[in-house]
C-alpha cells in the first residue's frame, strides 16, 4: 500500500537526506519510525505525502506513484492519506469544529454534510462537548486530537504522524497513542515517526523502522536491504 | 465551492479592510494617471477627426466642361469605393461663397467681368479613407479625367494630423504599459501580503486535500474586485478632474461609456493578472 523502493533524497545544501531506504507499509499495519533527529523520518512522511519527489527511486502511496505523479493529482492523494504533526496545526481562529468543517469545505464537501460528519469525528475523539472551543481554550492534547480528527476527515487508508506527543506530558501522549491505536483497529494503517522509545518498546507487537543518518538501519519485519517485498 | 471563494474573498476584506482600501487607491491613482491620458487621448482624438471631416480632395473642371461630361465626372467618382459624396460647384456658386467667405474682397468681386473662379467638384471621403494614401489615389484619379484642370488637396495637412494621431497611440501605448506595471507591482505586492498572512491557512488547505483552484479562487477574485474598485476609484478622480478643467481651461468631451467601462474593466484584469503572478511565486506547498 505504501512502498518505498531504493529511495534516495538529496538537498542542494544538506546533502543526501535518504540512502536507499526501501520498505513497505501494508494495509493496517502499525509501524514506528524511529532515529535521532536528522536522520531522516520526516522527509520519509514528506515524501510519501508528496510534499516533494525522491532524488531517486520510486515512492508507492495507495496506487500512485512518485514517477508518474502530476500535480493535478496530489489533493486526491492527500485525502487517502491523514497527517499530523508535532506542531498540531490548528487555525487558531477556529473553534474545535470550524478547524474540522474547515477540512471539508476546502475540499468541496457540502454544507449539510459537513456538521454531521464533523460531530461524529469529535465524537470519536472524546471531545464532542469541546466543539465550540478555540484552540488556546484547550489542553495539548485536546489539540492534537482535533488535529487527527482532522486528519481522518477524509477516511484515509494511512495515518501519518509526525513525533505526534512530542509536545505532550505522558498522560497525554498516552492518550493520543491509545487514540492512534484505536484509529488503527478500525483498519487505517498508521506510520509514527517517534522519539519516544518507551512507547516504542511498551508495544512491541508494532512494527518497527530504524533509521540512522538517511537509511533504514533496522527493521523489525526482517525486510532490510529489500528492494521489493511483495505488494 | 464558487460560494466557499466570494465568502473567503469577502472576509479577506473584512480581516484587513484597510490594506484593501489602501491598495484599491494606490491603484486607482495607478490608474488614475492612465484615465487622464486617456481623456487627453481621446479629445485629440475628436478634434483630429473634426480636422479629418474637412479632408477633401478639389477637382478644378476647365471653363468648357459640358453637361454630360461632369455627369460622367460626377458618377464615376461618386462610385469610387473611397468617395463619400461628390459636390458639383458651379462658377457661379464659386463666386458666391466666395464673396461669403472672403468679405473683404467682396467689392472686388463685384466689380469684376468675368467670373474668374472655376467650377469644381468637392468630392468627399468615407471615414477610413481619410489617411494621406487614399487621399492621393483618389486626387490621382480623378486628375485622369481631361477636362479636370488641377486637383487640390491639403497634402501637407493629411500627413500631419496621420502624423499627430500616430504619436498620440505611440505615447498612450508605452504610457498605459508603464502604468499597468505600476498597478500590477502594487496589487501583487497586496496579494503577496494576503498569502503570507493566511500563509497558515493555506497549509492546511493543501494538507487536507484542496486542490490549487480551490486554493487560488479566492485570492483570485480578492484581486480582481482590489482591481476593479481601483478601476472605478480612477474613473471617478478622472471625472472630477474632467469637472474641474472643462469649460475653464479648455473645452473638453468626457469619455464614451465604452471606453469608461474597459478602462474599470481593465483595473479588474489587472488584479486578476497581478494576483495570479504572485501566487504563482508564492503558493508554496506546506514545509
Amino acid at each position: 500500500m505504501i512502498k518505498l523502493i531504493n529511495v534516495y533524497k538529496e538537498y542542494p545544501r544538506s546533502g543526501l537526506a535518504l540512502k536507499n531506504v526501501s520498505f513497505h507499509l501494508r494495509k493496517g499495519e502499525f509501524a514506528f519510525l524511529i532515529g535521532p533527529s536528522g536522520a531522516g523520518k520526516t522527509t520519509i512522511l514528506r515524501l510519501i505525502h508528496m510534499v516533494e519527489g525522491p532524488t531517486d527511486g520510486e515512492v508507492r502511496v495507495s496506487g500512485y506513484s512518485s514517477m508518474r505523479m502530476k500535480r493535478r493529482d496530489i489533493p486526491r492523494l492527500r485525502r487517502r492519506v491523514g497527517m499530523v504533526f508535532q506542531t498540531f496545526r490548528l487555525l487558531r481562529d477556529r473553534t474545535a469544529a470550524e478547524n474540522l468543517a474547515f477540512a471539508l469545505e476546502v475540499t468541496g464537501a457540502r454544507r449539510s454534510e459537513t456538521k454531521g460528519k464533523v460531530q461524529r469525528l469529535l465524537a470519536q475523539v472524546g471531545l464532542a462537548p469541546r466543539a465550540g472551543a478555540y484552540p488556546e481554550e484547550l489542553s495539548g492534547g485536546e489539540q492534537q486530537r482535533i488535529a487527527l480528527a482532522r486528519a481522518l476527515i477524509h477516511d484515509p487508508v494511512v495515518l501519518l504522524a509526525d513525533e505526534p506527543t512530542g509536545n505532550l506530558d505522558e498522560r497525554a501522549s498516552r492518550g493520543i497513542f491509545e487514540l492512534t491505536r484505536d484509529i488503527n483497529s478500525a483498519g487505517t494503517a498508521v506510520l509514527m515517526a517517534t522519539h519516544n522509545l518507551d512507547l516504542v518498546r511498551r508495544y512491541p507487537q508494532y512494527r518497527v523502522i530504524e533509521l540512522t543518518d538517511g537509511a533504514v538501519v533496522y527493521d523489525s519485519a526482517g525486510e532490510v536491504g529489500k528492494a521489493d517485498g511483495e505488494s | 465551492m464558487a460560494n466557499h471563494s466570494v465568502r473567503e474573498a469577502i472576509a479577506a476584506f473584512r480581516r484587513a479592510p484597510g490594506l484593501a482600501v489602501l491598495s484599491a487607491m494606490s491603484i486607482g491613482l495607478s490608474l488614475f494617471v492612465l484615465g487622464t491620458f486617456g481623456l487627453v487621448t481621446y479629445n485629440v482624438d475628436v478634434t483630429l477627426r473634426t480636422i479629418e471631416r474637412r479632408v477633401e480632395v478639389v477637382a478644378y473642371l476647365r471653363d468648357n466642361v459640358s453637361a454630360e461630361q461632369l455627369e460622367v465626372l460626377q458618377n464615376d467618382v461618386g462610385s469610387f469605393p473611397e468617395v463619400e459624396n461628390a459636390i458639383h460647384v458651379s462658377k457661379f456658386e464659386a463666386m458666391r461663397n466666395a464673396m461669403q467667405q472672403l468679405e473683404e474682397f467682396r467689392e472686388v468681386f463685384t466689380d469684376l467681368e468675368v467670373n474668374p473662379l472655376p467650377a469644381s467638384l468637392e468630392v468627399q471621403l468615407r471615414p477610413d479613407y481619410r489617411d494621406p494614401e487614399s487621399v492621393q489615389r483618389v486626387a490621382e484619379l480623378i486628375a485622369l479625367y481631361p477636362f479636370v484642370e488641377d486637383v487640390q488637396y491639403g497634402r501637407e495637412w493629411v500627413e500631419k494630423i496621420y502624423q499627430l494621431r500616430r504619436l498620440g497611440g505611440a505615447v498612450a501605448a508605452i504610457l498605459g504599459i508603464a502604468f499597468a506595471v505600476v498597478a500590477i507591482l502594487i496589487i501583487g505586492t497586496t496579494v503577496r501580503m494576503a498569502v503570507l498572512a493566511r500563509r497558515e491557512e493555506i497549509v492546511i488547505m493543501q494538507l487536507v486535500g484542496a486542490t490549487d483552484g480551490f486554493v487560488r479562487r479566492p485570492f483570485l477574485l480578492e484581486g480582481f474586485i482590489t482591481g476593479l474598485a481601483g478601476g472605478a476609484l480612477a474613473l471617478l478622480l478622472t471625472y472630477g478632474a474632467y469637472l474641474a478643467v472643462n469649460g475653464s481651461l479648455i473645452d473638453l468631451e468626457w469619455l464614451p461609456p465604452l471606453w469608461a467601462s474597459l478602462g474599470v474593466l481593465a483595473g479588474g484584469i489587472l488584479g486578476l493578472l497581478a494576483s495570479d503572478t504572485a501566487l504563482r511565486r508564492h503558493l508554496i506547498t506546506y514545509a
